[in-house]
Order: C-alpha cells, then sequence, then structure tokens
C-alpha cells in the first residue's frame, strides 16, 4: 500500500458535493425486476416521428459539421418566434439567443457568466438535483428558500426577502417546477420581481417545463416590467416535444450575458450537435400540434393520480405544471427515504423520496405521470395497499 | 370533440371510474353521457382491432372504387346505402375524385370476393364500373401499429 491511496487526486470543492440522491436511489431499483417506476423525469412518449424524420433528412444530405457557435441562425430564429408567440418577448436571433447542449449546459453557463468566487445564488427548495452542486462548481454559495406544501410550493415574497442578504447575486427560479408541479401567479411574480430589483438582482429562469402547464397559460417572470434586463430565461424542447436524448436548449438574455455565456460556451462545447438542432427547427415551427397532444395527456393522468393519492389518505396539491405529483407522506410514520425503500420492497413501486430534492423535501415522495395511464393505475393501486396497511 | 368520446375511442374498455378520475368529472356524470351517446347514435358500437393477419384466417380484403350514376331524387345516397346492405361490404365512402364510392369488401378467398363484385356489385342498376384492389398486408389500421414496438429503454429513475 503505498501513501497514494490515501490522498485524492481529486479537488477539494469536489469532493465535498454530494452524489445526487437521485443515483443511490437508481441503484437500488436497478436490481430487481417488475418495477413499476413513478420515478422517471423524462417523457414516457418517443419523440413525434416528423421531428425524428427531420433528422434523418438532414444525416442523409449531410448535415454533419459543426455550426455557429450561438447554433443555426434558423434554429435561433426559430426559438425568437417561440418565445415571442409563448411570451410575447422579441429577442435578437442574431444577439440575443444562444442555443445549448439542454438546458444542462444553459444552466451551467449562466450561473457561471454571473457568478464569483463567494457570490450567494438563492434557489428554491425542494428543487431540481443540479442546481446547488452547479452553484459550487462555479465557486459560488447556494443558499435554498423553503416551498411549503401549504403555499402550493410557491416561492412567496417573504420566506424569500429572508434569505436576500449582502451577497446575495442571484435568483433561480424553475416554475413549473420539478419536483413539486408548483407554477406561479402573477401576483408571485411581480412580488418576486419587485424584490429582485431593489435588490438588483439577476434571475435565473428555469422555465423547461413551461410547454407542460395544465392551468392557464404559462408566464415568464422576464415579461414583468423591469425584469427582461436582468433575466437569463432557460429553456428547451426535452420536456415539451419529448425530445431528452436530442439534448437541446436555449438561453434568452440581454446581449451583454449571451456574449458572455458564449464566450464559456465556444471554449467549452464549441455548438450543439448540427442533427438535433435540424429537429428542434421542425419542433418549433412545426410541432405545435404534437406538443399539445402530449400535454392533454399529462393533463388527465395528472388529474387521475392527483385524486388517487388523495383516496388512499396521502395529501397532495394539484401540481400545476411538469409532469410530477409530490404528496405528503410524513404522517405514515417514517422517513421519506424509508417510505420509499418499503414502497420498492413490498409493493414493487419506484417512486423518489423528497429528499433527494434537498432537506426540504423531507416528509414527500415524487411521483412522475411520466408513464403511461395503465402502469399509473396498477401503481396506485398497489401503493394504496401499502398506505392502507400502515395506516392502520 | 368532446375528451370523453376520444378516450373511449382509444380504449372503449376504460370504465366509467377510472374515465371520471382522468376528466376530473364523477363516475355517474360519465355513465350518463356514454349513455346519451349511445342513445343518440353517436357511439354506435365498441369493436376489438384484431389483427387479423395473425390468425392465418386466409380472408381476403379488397378496395373497390365504384362509378356510379346519381339518381335525379337522392343523388349518391340511395344507391350507396343500397350497396352498403350487403354483408360483404365492410365500409363504404362516398368520394371526390375519379370515381364516386370507395367500397371495402372482406370474402374467404379471392374467387368469393371476385364472384361477389361481378355478380352482385357490378350487376347493380346505376353501377357504370368497378376496379378491384386486392389488400396484400396490414401496417396500421384505425391509428393503431400492427407490428410491434420494441420496449424503449429509459432509466428506470433519473431526474
Ligand atoms: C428543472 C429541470 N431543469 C433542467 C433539466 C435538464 O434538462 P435538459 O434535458 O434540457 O438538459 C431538467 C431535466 O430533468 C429539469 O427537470
Amino acid at each position: 500500500m503505498s501513501n497514494d491511496q490515501q490522498k485524492t487526486r481529486v479537488a477539494s470543492y469536489l469532493r465535498d458535493v454530494p452524489r445526487s440522491g437521485i443515483r443511490d436511489f437508481f441503484e437500488i431499483v436497478r436490481t430487481r425486476k417488475g418495477v413499476i417506476s413513478l420515478g422517471i423525469g423524462e417523457p414516457d412518449f418517443v419523440t413525434p416521428w416528423h421531428i425524428r424524420e427531420s433528422s434523418i433528412f438532414a444525416l442523409d444530405h449531410g448535415a454533419t459539421s459543426y455550426t455557429a457557435n450561438l447554433g443555426t441562425l434558423e434554429l435561433r430564429k426559430a426559438v425568437s418566434e417561440y418565445v415571442e408567440r409563448t411570451t410575447g418577448m422579441h429577442y435578437d436571433p442574431e444577439s440575443e439567443i444562444l442555443i445549448t447542449v439542454g438546458v444542462s449546459e444553459g444552466l451551467d453557463l449562466a450561473v457561471r457568466a454571473i457568478i464569483d468566487p463567494g457570490d450567494e445564488l438563492i434557489y428554491h427548495e425542494p428543487s431540481y438535483v443540479s442546481y446547488a452542486p452547479v452553484v459550487t462548481f462555479a465557486h459560488g454559495v447556494p443558499v435554498p428558500v423553503l416551498t411549503k406544501q401549504e403555499d402550493e410550493f410557491r416561492l412567496t415574497r417573504s420566506h424569500l426577502a429572508e434569505k436576500v442578504g449582502e451577497k446575495a447575486k442571484a435568483l433561480l427560479l424553475n416554475f413549473p417546477s420539478n419536483p413539486t408541479g408548483a407554477v406561479l401567479t402573477n401576483d408571485d411574480l411581480k412580488d418576486i420581481s419587485e424584490l429582485a430589483i431593489e435588490n438588483d438582482l439577476t434571475v435565473i429562469s428555469d422555465e423547461i417545463y413551461s410547454g407542460l402547464t395544465y392551468e392557464g397559460e404559462p408566464t415568464s417572470i422576464a415579461s414583468v416590467p423591469g425584469m427582461k434586463e436582468r433575466t437569463i430565461l432557460l429553456n428547451g424542447l426535452s420536456k415539451s416535444w419529448a425530445m431528452t436524448g436530442f439534448r437541446i436548449g436555449f438561453a434568452c438574455a440581454p446581449a451583454e450575458l449571451t456574449e458572455a455565456m458564449t464566450k464559456i460556451h465556444q471554449y467549452t462545447m464549441l455548438c450543439a450537435p448540427i442533427l438535433s438542432q435540424k429537429a428542434a427547427v421542425e419542433a418549433l415551427l412545426n410541432g405545435d400540434k404534437a406538443s399539445e397532444h402530449m400535454r392533454n395527456e399529462y393533463r388527465q393522468r395528472r388529474n387521475f393520480i392527483h385524486k388517487s393519492l388523495n383516496e388512499m389518505g396521502l395529501t397532495c396539491h394539484l401540481p400545476k405544471g411538469a409532469f410530477y405529483a409530490f404528496p405528503y407522506v410524513g404522517d405514515c410514520g417514517m422517513t421519506a427515504k424509508d417510505f420509499s425503500c418499503r414502497l420498492l420492497e413490498e409493493e414493487n413501486v419506484a417512486c423518489v423520496p423528497g429528499t433527494a430534492f434537498g432537506a426540504a423535501g423531507e416528509g414527500f415522495i415524487r411521483c412522475s405521470y411520466a408513464t403511461s395511464l395503465e402502469n399509473i393505475k396498477e401503481a396506485m393501486k398497489r401503493m394504496s395497499a401499502f398506505v392502507s396497511r400502515l395506516k392502520t | 370533440m368532446d375528451e370523453l368520446l376520444r378516450l373511449l375511442q382509444k380504449n372503449a374498455l376504460e370504465t366509467p371510474a377510472d374515465l371520471a378520475k382522468v376528466l376530473d368529472s364523477t363516475e355517474e356524470d360519465v355513465r350518463s353521457k356514454i349513455s346519451e351517446y349511445e342513445d343518440s347514435g353517436i357511439i354506435r358500437g365498441y369493436q376489438a382491432i384484431v389483427d387479423e393477419d395473425r390468425l392465418e384466417l386466409n380472408r381476403v380484403r379488397a378496395v373497390i372504387e365504384v362509378r356510379i350514376t346519381p339518381e335525379r331524387e337522392g343523388g349518391f345516397d340511395h344507391l350507396a346505402q343500397r350497396l352498403s346492405r350487403f354483408s360483404e361490404v365492410e365500409s363504404l365512402f362516398l368520394m371526390s375524385g375519379g370515381y364516386d364510392l370507395l367500397v371495402i369488401v372482406k370474402g374467404e378467398t379471392l374467387k368469393e370476393v371476385a364472384f361477389f363484385v361481378s355478380e352482385k356489385l357490378a350487376t347493380v342498376n346505376g353501377v357504370i364500373s368497378t376496379g378491384t384492389h386486392f389488400m396484400l398486408k396490414t401496417y396500421k389500421d384505425q391509428g393503431v401499429l400492427m407490428q410491434d414496438e420494441k420496449e424503449r429503454e429509459r432509466l428506470q429513475v433519473s431526474p
């Protein structure tokens, strides 16, 4: 044994970042057969055929090269049109739109473009698993704000105000939210905007689920007066068009911020894959009907799962977007993790414990309804049996 | 179209209780709406979509283009309704373009279908001509793919 084995070669800032709770749970689920999984964070639909076909067509015609760093102008124009059509805001395809490798890359670029070492970035919890680590990788300080079931997991001004301190540089929003399905009201958006302006915060808005909003029209914080100039809007095609494997996202922001993100992107990623960009153009220009069809399916499954969970005695707010239900299991006499593990062991149903989405998720589990209604029905039957055993 | 009808078209075996949950409605409401659709003739029946190619039934199906002379009163309707009464006729549509009626006919053998066309269909008063095409294989029927798609691989748990 040499000394080398004790000495790690891994950078110290990285060592302290815990492994994703999702990955841990995945390792447990992987060992079992016949599991009905409500643990999946991606659409069960395969990408609509006309979108896949446009990639095949492009490949047939030899589209195998790099594109401009920003992404093809054709796609940036399509994004510009799409954003204008859905949010009413205009972004210049020449200077204010960057095509990224999924929202994942957009998120990393946005954080790195605005955070200096020690700067605080405020985000709401329970949250998507990447936020805190990405801030840490940029040597910033992630500061979670609690959102609560009694507020249907909306971010409220009072909870947010408590966390905005001297070093607060940025605010990260994700509505509709993974894992809670929460959506903000127009009043919430106004309140949060006021606070952001008062404290001169830059806002990163991860709106990847905006296309999956079930009640009313999706609204972006960037459209609140005074916000566009301080907001980086992130969106992508993974969820609305079932295109997770294509890896296409986009960032819309003032030219200065777009330029800053592009600086990192050009040296680290160069450009998003060309075949995926071709498919994205087809989705944005001609994919409304396909997307609407999937949204409608999700809405019906949501109705079903929401009702079923409440019927079995678990308190669950109505998720207004994304494809997750987030019921409270804290009154079953065990932690969220134990609940998930026993549900898996006894009924072969996989739900992710809320703690995978931050400490604020204790007492909750995330049930994804991005799976067939047949699966959801069977899962609800099994879960109901499990819960009634626990509660008697 | 009413979402309830769309769901039933996709799966007529869906129970009223489950339909109610999906539509955020009540079971009674769903039941009474279905009865209304049945009574008014909007729902005309419930059938299974069967891939008959797998049954080795020696069934043949033919698509027949039929040109007819419209009648003074009743236009195409009278003759079309008359032709649709034959039990061999599975579907019948009035078409625009080069011919008037599209008739789908089912039989046990090629000979049987040919006999039906030449002896029954073509001889009806008002039928000017027929063009028969036999179907060889079904790939998709009523929106349903007939080949099994490979199970897609998704991670069992993902963020
Ligand atoms: C809130 C949120 N942001 C970003 C992503 C990453 O998406 P993409 O596929 O665009 O990288 C996900 C994926 O699950 C997500 O849920």
